[in-house]
């Protein structure tokens, strides 16, 4: 019988502080922003980050403050611009839809691994050994960094060499940051020719080390008619907003880096 | 209030700050005080809020133990009982500020609900009721002010190590020191210069 005045007191000291609790949560409500939460329902939930925010809830209130544009929500794309444009009371809006591109064609093809390894299978922990293991030390490791933080399933690593599939990229820059190497990047997703390396050495060194990789001689930017393309740093690059996919720069490759965006 | 009251009030809010200080010489709270402790302007919020709770929560335990608590025969649910307060009033708190305060309650932010665990807190709440039981003359009165001297003494502690950490932002530290084992190392040392002040109160007054 002795256990009935402990559980008794304890028992009426929570049930005192749970009705304080409720009576002051009602009394004492702030009315929430309403543009925000009917901004919240609207985004996919999935808190990915891709919009520059903490996740949907923050990217909400930016946009019910006006800090924030809609359109930036990746993942949820035209249609979720659309609705969040609507609540704010705008107009259109231009989504412009991104895809993750792996700038590297490294397969086992045309670059060699210069060391056995038998450490952590993961990118990061192996770039730490002498610029990673591949020959080349702007290349993919093809260790699936990406892959594992790609939520959508849009990435494969095939004959060592990681790939992003287009159809299936929401644009969230997860792998963007997840790659110690720093070669994904997001490039607005439509037809167009896209470099697939990321090697700055000088010519002769790019040459030791990939049977593909860019040694920047220029040949593309000769043959764009529309001043698409340029070689920075020893490596070429096409500026999306130029490039027309007329192909020419493609066929115009000797090392046949660039290619055409989903091939 | 006479004198002799006030001179020891005095003396036990110092010793809460400098000779019992609840992070660097009991040790507790040592989560807040390595996690929040980056940015000057984050561990001062972050102490104040610790502050309020501290002595909020004193001032309702206090007398629940006593009057509630001893008298059933019950102090053994002194621990279960006080978190559950504890709990209660921070989310409390955070209501009335979420209203009444919005800065102040942007300002804290994550802050105040990860106080309903810090240590500190439920420590100084019991702790003060140990001391009562040793010195009758350690009132409700002496605990406050313990309590309140308490959150002032983790807020130097909070203070002093931030502008430690942010000198330490700034140093060449080997790599296998870099973040959480130099912070440490600075932690330990910080405690150490307080053992310094063990005596100085008693001899003050």
């Amino acid at each position: 019988m002795e256990i009935i005045t402990p559980i008794l007191i304890v028992g009426i000291i929570g049930l005192l502080a749970g009705v304080i609790l409720a009576v002051a949560s009602i009394v004492m409500a702030v009315p929430k922003d309403e543009k925000a939460e009917a901004l919240e329902e609207v985004l996919p939930g999935a808190n990915c980050g891709a919009c520059g925010y903490s996740g949907c809830p923050g990217y909400a209130a930016a946009m019910a403050k006006g800090e924030a544009q809609p359109g930036l929500c990746s993942p949820g794309g035209a249609e979720v611009a659309q609705k969040c444009a609507e609540i704010l009371g705008g107009g259109q809006v231009n989504m412009e839809y991104k895809t993750a591109l792996v700038h590297c064609l490294g397969s086992y093809d045309n670059t060699t691994d210069k060391m056995v390894y038998d450490g952590i299978q993961s990118c990061s922990a192996a770039a730490f050994l002498a610029g990673g293991i591949t020959s080349c030390r702007y290349g993919c490791m093809g260790m699936g960094d990406c892959l594992r933080a790609c939520e959508y399933g849009a990435i494969q690593i095939c004959n060592g060499l990681a790939r992003v599939d287009p159809a299936k990229c929401k644009g969230c820059s997860k792998c963007v940051a997840a790659c110690p190497k720093g070669i994904i990047s997001l490039v607005p997703l439509k037809q167009q020719a896209v470099v697939r390396c990321s090697n700055c050495d000088k010519a002769k060194d790019t040459l030791k080390v990939c049977a593909i990789g860019c040694i920047g001689c220029g040949k593309c930017v000769r043959t764009c008619q529309f001043g698409a393309v340029t070689v920075e740093n020893g490596v070429a690059k096409v500026d999306p907003a130029k490039c027309t996919a007329c192909g020419q720069c493609v066929e115009a490759c000797p090392r046949h880096v660039i290619t055409m965006l989903g091939e | 209030m006479d004198a002799q009251t006030i001179k020891s009030l005095v003396a036990i809010f110092l010793a809460a700050i400098l000779t019992e200080n609840y992070v660097l010489n009991k040790f507790l709270g040592i989560c807040p005080f390595l996690g929040v402790s980056k940015k000057l302007d984050t561990a001062v919020g972050m102490s104040c809020a610790v502050t309020v709770v501290m002595v909020i929560a004193t001032a309702v335990t206090w007398p629940l133990y006593m009057f509630l608590l001893v008298p059933n025969g019950l102090a053994y649910l002194q621990t279960i009982v006080f978190i559950l307060v504890i709990a209660a009033l921070v989310q409390l708190l955070e209501t009335v500020l979420r209203k009444y305060m919005p800065p102040l309650y942007n300002a804290l932010g994550i802050y105040l609900p990860l106080i309903t665990t810090n240590c500190a807190v439920l420590g100084v709440t019991m702790l003060v009721l140990e001391k009562g039981a040793e010195d009758p003359s350690f009132g409700y009165l002496q605990s406050l002010v313990n309590s309140f001297g308490s959150g002032v003494g983790f807020l130097v502690a909070m203070v002093l190590f931030a502008g430690v950490r942010e000198r330490l932002e700034n140093c060449d530290i080997p790599e296998t020191f870099k973040g959480l084992p130099i912070t440490l190392v600075a932690a330990s040392l910080v405690a150490v210069s307080f053992l310094g002040f063990n005596g100085v109160v008693d001899g003050l007054l």
